[in-house]
């Protein structure tokens, strides 16, 4: 608790700097930068936090790995949406800045994603490696969920920026895109495994199609225009 | 030289605390018991409910903590999260209740949830529960065989097929007002299954009514085929000739057959059934033809290839 108000009363001061600093929100400057994104990164550890203190607590329900698989999951696929709304929201505010935030983002998406492919691998089979490729071969949900999580490695591994000067921007913005079959395959998992409640997956689709639908639009437009 | 004004008392005359407190016990029980045979319409008080262990059916498993009984429940008339129906089913009026039972009988009825509570001898039975989702429990109900309920009402020839259904209300049941399923929830057994000395009319778990989140006042209990199949807070029981259809065929017809027999060799659609996670327990374990009744249940399904009843 004192932890949380501790974290809570240090963001409410980086938020106010960060206003007050006589900024313009188009740009913002490199010590701004620098605070926004330690905030994004302490806020983005809070559903692990959670997850910790609740399984201290032991208050995570009847049963565990189904809630820690479900929150994991969940939180992958939301920094994967979060993360594919970074170039759409510039675009709409002219806010340069966001694109900063993009690499930490979308590096939590893998976090998440690796940390609910372990609960998987570990709590759940516990490396029980004939159920788990049975499982992956047999059931579609689990074969399109462990594709999207490969498809994000090379993404993870190619994110920092010595390794994004050597593929060469071009080469390394056309590897990135798979980030969108990646965040389609999600949202199929996430669909295909829900037993018969589809309004979170459905949530997750429409969000998902509005900000690849936006993309479409930018493209069709330049296109057009040129 | 010590004086006394009364002679102090030796401590042998002192009543040792076990006997004291072991003549309070005694004092209320005979109390309880002396109570309970003057007011003896009602087993149950404080919702309390009094059963005799039955012998027969009397797992050795550990128990499910009563706290994750009750709190982990798939009942989506209540919502369709685990934690819902704890949360959402206090409204749930359990009382007056009663159970219509019509169709191919000869005589047919409507039972008071207190008569009904009164039908049979209550028995203690623990069996193991298994849910489609591959997750299981053990659990202490209460009741007695439902074939107690169907021998009254004397069903006819056309009998075939027994069907139960449960509470149609939204304001009670504010799950029901989303589609997720038909409603109101239909399930049904074979007259056959329905009969059988281990399906069970269950009033209780836990040496209590039954909690509204498992299904109060009234369900049914089928402890060889999965949860889905153990209807939950009945109001009327219909004999059929032709094979009902449940809400959940009706919801994904090649995922969840008439049948559900649980059958660690038949997967489910999207998920293996071979093995199930015990709640409460980190490894799981493998599941057991019909749920380790084999035995009692195998001769239902005799003759046939067990493996081809969906």
């Amino acid at each position: 608790m004192v932890m949380r108000k501790k974290l809570l009363s240090y963001m409410r001061a980086q938020i106010s700097i960060a206003i007050f600093d006589k900024m313009s929100f188009k740009n913002l400057s490199d010590k701004v930068i620098a605070r926004v994104k330690i905030i994004v990164f302490l806020l983005a550890f809070m559903p692990l936090d959670k997850l910790l203190l609740y399984a201290y607590l032991n208050n995570l329900g009847a049963n565990p790995i189904e809630k820690i698989t479900r929150v994991t999951g969940y939180w992958a696929l939301f920094f994967l949406l979060i993360t594919l709304a970074i170039t759409p929201i510039r675009r709409l505010t002219k806010w340069l800045w966001v694109m900063r935030l993009r690499r930490m983002l979308g590096l939590f998406a893998f976090f998440y994603g690796f940390l609910h492919f372990l609960t998987y691998l570990i709590l759940d089979q516990f490396f029980d490696c004939e159920a788990i490729l049975k499982d992956i071969i047999k059931r579609p949900y689990i074969t399109i969920g462990f594709f999207a999580f490969v498809l994000m490695i090379p993404l993870a591994i190619t994110s920092t920026d010595s390794l994004i000067r050597r593929l060469g921007g071009k080469r390394w913005r056309f590897l990135h895109r798979l980030v969108y079959l990646t965040a389609i395959a999600g949202v199929i998992h996430y669909w295909w495994l829900v037993k018969k409640d589809l309004t979170e997956p459905i949530i997750f689709a429409v969000v998902l199609t509005t900000l690849l639908g936006v993309r479409v639009f930018y493209g069709l437009k330049s296109i057009y225009k040129v | 030289m010590k004086y006394y004004k009364n002679k102090p008392i030796s401590s042998s005359e002192i009543t040792p605390s076990y006997l004291f407190y072991a003549r309070r016990k005694f004092m209320q029980l005979v109390g309880g018991a002396t109570l309970a045979a003057i007011m003896p319409s009602t087993v149950w008080a404080n919702d309390k409910l009094s059963a005799s262990q039955n012998v027969t059916y009397n797992l050795k498993d550990e128990l499910t903590p009563y706290k994750d009984v009750t709190s982990y429940n798939n009942f989506y008339e209540f919502g369709t999260s685990k934690e819902d129906p704890a949360e959402n089913a206090k409204g749930l009026k359990t009382r007056p209740w009663s159970i219509v039972v019509d169709g191919e009988v000869k005589k047919p009825k409507t039972f008071d949830i207190e008569e009904l509570l009164k039908m049979a001898p209550l028995e203690e039975r623990i069996y193991r529960f298994r849910c489609v989702e591959a997750w299981s429990m053990v659990i202490p109900w209460i009741g007695f065989p439902l074939n107690e309920l169907i021998k009254q009402v004397e069903p006819t020839g056309n009998a075939k097929f027994v069907e139960f259904i449960s509470l149609h209300d939204q304001e009670q049941m504010p799950g029901q007002k989303s589609s997720v399923l038909e409603w109101p929830y239909r399930e049904g057994l074979r007259i056959d299954e329905a009969m059988h000395p281990l399906t069970l009319l269950t009033m209780g778990l836990y040496g209590e009514l039954l909690p509204n989140q498992n299904g109060a006042p009234v369900r049914v209990v089928v402890p060889w085929k999965y949860g889905f199949k153990s209807p939950k807070s009945i109001v009327r029981i219909r004999f059929t000739e032709s094979q009902p259809v449940s809400s959940w065929m009706q919801a994904g017809p090649n995922e969840y057959g008439f049948y559900s027999n649980v059958n660690p060799d038949i997967d489910h659609a999207r998920w293996s059934q071979a093995k199930e996670r015990r709640i409460g327990e980190f490894f799981k374990r493998k599941t057991l033809l019909l749920n380790g009744y084999a035995e009692e249940v195998a001769q239902l399904y005799a003759g046939t290839d067990i493996n081809s009843y969906f």
